[in-house]
C-alpha cells in the first residue's frame, strides 16, 4: 500500500536536501539525507510509489535540482500541493518527477489517504473516499518534455530527429 | 496592449514582435552560469546531450559556494568543474584568488548588460534584474540543456509593478526595502511572476542596493525581478560593458497583476525573524533577542557599500565578547577596495574575521557554522531552517547596518545605538 507523506506550507529546499550534504556528488547516497530537517523518518521509511502532499508553495528557495531527484530517488511517485514553488516545480518537469498543483483541494487529502493518481490526465483518485480531484493537464510543450523523461532526453530527441 | 520590461526583453530573444502573459516560447540567451554545487551535474546532463558548447564565451563557471574547497569532496566538484572549463576552453572560469561570489562577480565583470537574458543554475541569478536584465534561476538540467542549445523555454510571467516613491531615511537600505516588500506580499506573494520596479524612488538608490533587491525577489517566489535603467545604471556600466546594449522601458499600458506601493519615507530598519523572509518586524522590536554571530557577506549583501555600511558602524567599536562576528567581502576587488579604504582594518580592529569570498555560511556550507540553539543575525539572503547549520538553530536577516551594530551590542540592533 503506498503512503501519503503529508506537510504543510513552505516546504523549502533547504528542508528537502540541506546544504550540508550537497558536496555528495552521488544522488543515490544524498537521498538516504532527502526531507532530513522536516522529518527525519521520511528516508528510513519512505517506499517506491508513494506520495507527497503539501500546501502552499512546496519547493521553495533554492534551485537545486537535487530537491527533486532525491524525491524521486526515493520512489515518491508524485508530489501534490496546493501550490509549488517555479524553480522546483520546473524542475521536477526537467527530471521526470510527477508534480499536480490542486491548489485549496489539497485539503481534502489526509495522511491515511490511499490515493490513484493520473498525472498526464491531472486525475487524483482518493479511493477511501471515493473522491476525484482533478486539476488541468500541463502545457502540450512541457507535457513533451515531461513523457520523454526529462528534459535531456527530449532535446537529444530533438537533435536525431 | 502594451508590455513590461521582462516581456519585451523576452520577446526580443524570441523574435516575436509582442508576448503576453502565460505565452510559452524559447529565448536565446545571452549569459549562462553555474557554481560548483549545480556545475558538476550540469555538466553531466550536457554531456549525456552529446553536442559541444553554444558559445564558450557565454557560459561562466564559478566556484564559490564550498571553494576554497572545504573538504575532499567539494574539492571533487571543483576539479570538475575546472576540467570542464579548460577542456571547452570556457572563457569566463573564475579560479580561487580571482573569484567572488557569483552574482556579485558577474556584474562587475561586466557580464550582464540591460535588455539581455540570462540563466543561471542558482536561485539568486535574479540578482541582475538591477541592470535591466532578464535574470532567472533554473536547474542543472536547464543549464547542461542550454549549454549545449543557447536557449531555454519560458512561461512569460505576470508582472506586479511595485512603485518606490520619496527618500530613503538614513540607516534604511535596499535590504529593508525588500524585506519590507517580502513582509507586505509573502513568500509565495510574486511566485511565477515578476517584480517590476517604478518611481521616483529608485534614484536614491544605489546600485548595490537594487542588486540587493533584486537578489531577494526570488525569496518572494518571484521568477525575476527588473529595474529601469537610469544614469546610476549608465556610470556602473561604463568602462565594464563595450559591448552594445538595449535597454527596455516599460509600455505606459503594460499589464499589471496587481500595484504595490512603498513610501520610502515611511520605512525603517527591519529583520525577519525565523524561519521565514517574510516574518519581517521593525529593529526596534528586535532589541531583546541576544545573538551568537553575526554574518556580514553574500550575493545579498557583499558589495562595497554593504562593508561601508558595516565599518562605519564598527569603526572605534569592539564585537561583543560573546559574538562571533565574520565579514567576507563578495569578491577580490571589492576585498582589495575596502583594504585600501580602511575597513579591513577596521573589521579587525574591532575584532571580526574576515574572509576571502565565498557563500560559505550563508547556506551552511562553511566559515561560520551555527551549533544546536545558536542565533545569528545575517545580511544573507534566507532564514529556513537548518539554512546556517543545525535544524535547531536560527537565523535573522538584516542589513548591513543592523548586523554590524547587533554584532557589537550582542543583541539585534540599529545602527543609531552604536554610531555616536
Amino acid at each position: 500500500m503506498s503512503k501519503v507523506w503529508r506537510y504543510g506550507d513552505h516546504v523549502d529546499t533547504d528542508v528537502i536536501i540541506p546544504a550540508r550534504y550537497l558536496n555528495i556528488a552521488g544522488f543515490n547516497e544524498l537521498a538516504e539525507h532527502a526531507m532530513e530537517d522536516i522529518d527525519a523518518s521520511f528516508a528510513f521509511n519512505v517506499s517506491r510509489g508513494d506520495f507527497i502532499v503539501a500546501g502552499r508553495n512546496f519547493g521553495c528557495g533554492s534551485s537545486r535540482e537535487h530537491a527533486p531527484m532525491v524525491l524521486k530517488v526515493k520512489g515518491v511517485k508524485c508530489v501534490i500541493a496546493d501550490s509549488f514553488a517555479r524553480i522546483f516545480y520546473r524542475n521536477a518537469i526537467n527530471i521526470g518527477l510527477h508534480v499536480l498543483e490542486i491548489g485549496e483541494d489539497v485539503e481534502k487529502i489526509e495522511a491515511q489517504d490511499q490515493l490513484e493518481v493520473d498525472a498526464a490526465k491531472g486525475e487524483i483518485r482518493v479511493l477511501n473516499k471515493n473522491l476525484v480531484i482533478t486539476t488541468r493537464p500541463l502545457p502540450e510543450f512541457v507535457r513533451k518534455i515531461a513523457d520523454c523523461g526529462g528534459l535531456i532526453n527530449y532535446v537529444k530527441g530533438e537533435k536525431t530527429e | 496592449m502594451g508590455m513590461t520590461m521582462t516581456e519585451k526583453i523576452l520577446a526580443k530573444h524570441s523574435g516575436r514582435e509582442t508576448v503576453a502573459a502565460g505565452d510559452l516560447l524559447i529565448s536565446q540567451l545571452d549569459l549562462i552560469l553555474a557554481n560548483d554545487i549545480t556545475g558538476p551535474p550540469a555538466i553531466d546532463e550536457f554531456e549525456r546531450i552529446g553536442k559541444p558548447v553554444f558559445n564558450k564565451d557565454r557560459i561562466a563557471l564559478v566556484p564559490d559556494h564550498f571553494s576554497p574547497c572545504k573538504d575532499i569532496k567539494s574539492a571533487e566538484m571543483c576539479k570538475r568543474l575546472r576540467d570542464f572549463a579548460r577542456e571547452h576552453k570556457i572563457t569566463n572560469y573564475f579560479e580561487v584568488g580571482r573569484m567572488g561570489i557569483e552574482h556579485a562577480l558577474l556584474p562587475d565583470s561586466g557580464l550582464v548588460a540591460p535588455g539581455e537574458v540570462i540563466i543561471g543554475a542558482d536561485s539568486h541569478t535574479c540578482t541582475y534584474g538591477a541592470l535591466n536584465a532578464m535574470a532567472t534561476g533554473v536547474g542543472q538540467s536547464d543549464v547542461g540543456a542550454a549549454m549545449a542549445s543557447g536557449t531555454t523555454w519560458f512561461k512569460v510571467p505576470a508582472a506586479i509593478k511595485v512603485e518606490l516613491k520619496g527618500k530613503l531615511p538614513r540607516y534604511v537600505r535596499g535590504k529593508d526595502i525588500i524585506l519590507t516588500l517580502i513582509g507586505m506580499i509573502g513568500v509565495d506573494g510574486a511566485r511565477y511572476q515578476s517584480l517590476e520596479f517604478f518611481g521616483d524612488g529608485i534614484g536614491e538608490l544605489e546600485m548595490s542596493d537594487r542588486f540587493t533587491i533584486c537578489n531577494m525577489a526570488i525569496e518572494a517566489g518571484a521568477k525575476n525581478g527588473i529595474f529601469p535603467v537610469d544614469a546610476k545604471t549608465l556610470e556602473y556600466l561604463k568602462g565594464s560593458v563595450t559591448r552594445d546594449f538595449a535597454a527596455v522601458e516599460p509600455d505606459s499600458d503594460a499589464a499589471y497583476t496587481r500595484e504595490v506601493t512603498i513610501e520610502l519615507d515611511e520605512l525603517v530598519p527591519v529583520v525577519a525573524y525565523p524561519h521565514l523572509p517574510e516574518n519581517v518586524h521593525p529593529v526596534s522590536e528586535a532589541g531583546g533577542i541576544r545573538i551568537d554571530q553575526a554574518v556580514i557577506g553574500s550575493c545579498t549583501n557583499g558589495r562595497l557599500e554593504d562593508l561601508a555600511q558595516a565599518a562605519e558602524v564598527l569603526k572605534d567599536n569592539k564585537v561583543h565578547p560573546d559574538v562571533r562576528c565574520i565579514i567576507i567581502p563578495a569578491t577580490q576587488e571589492i576585498y582589495m577596495e575596502a583594504m585600501k579604504r580602511g575597513y579591513i582594518d577596521i573589521f579587525i580592529e574591532a575584532g571580526v574575521a574576515v574572509s576571502t569570498p565565498t557563500c560559505g555560511p550563508c547556506l551552511g556550507g562553511y566559515m561560520g557554522i551555527l551549533a544546536h540553539g545558536e542565533r545569528a543575525v545575517s545580511t544573507t539572503n534566507r532564514n529556513f531552517r537548518g539554512r546556517m547549520g543545525h535544524v535547531d538553530s536560527e537565523v535573522y536577516l538584516a542589513s548591513p547596518y543592523v548586523a554590524a551594530a547587533s554584532a557589537v551590542m550582542g543583541r539585534i540592533a540599529g545602527p543609531e545605538e552604536v554610531i555616536k
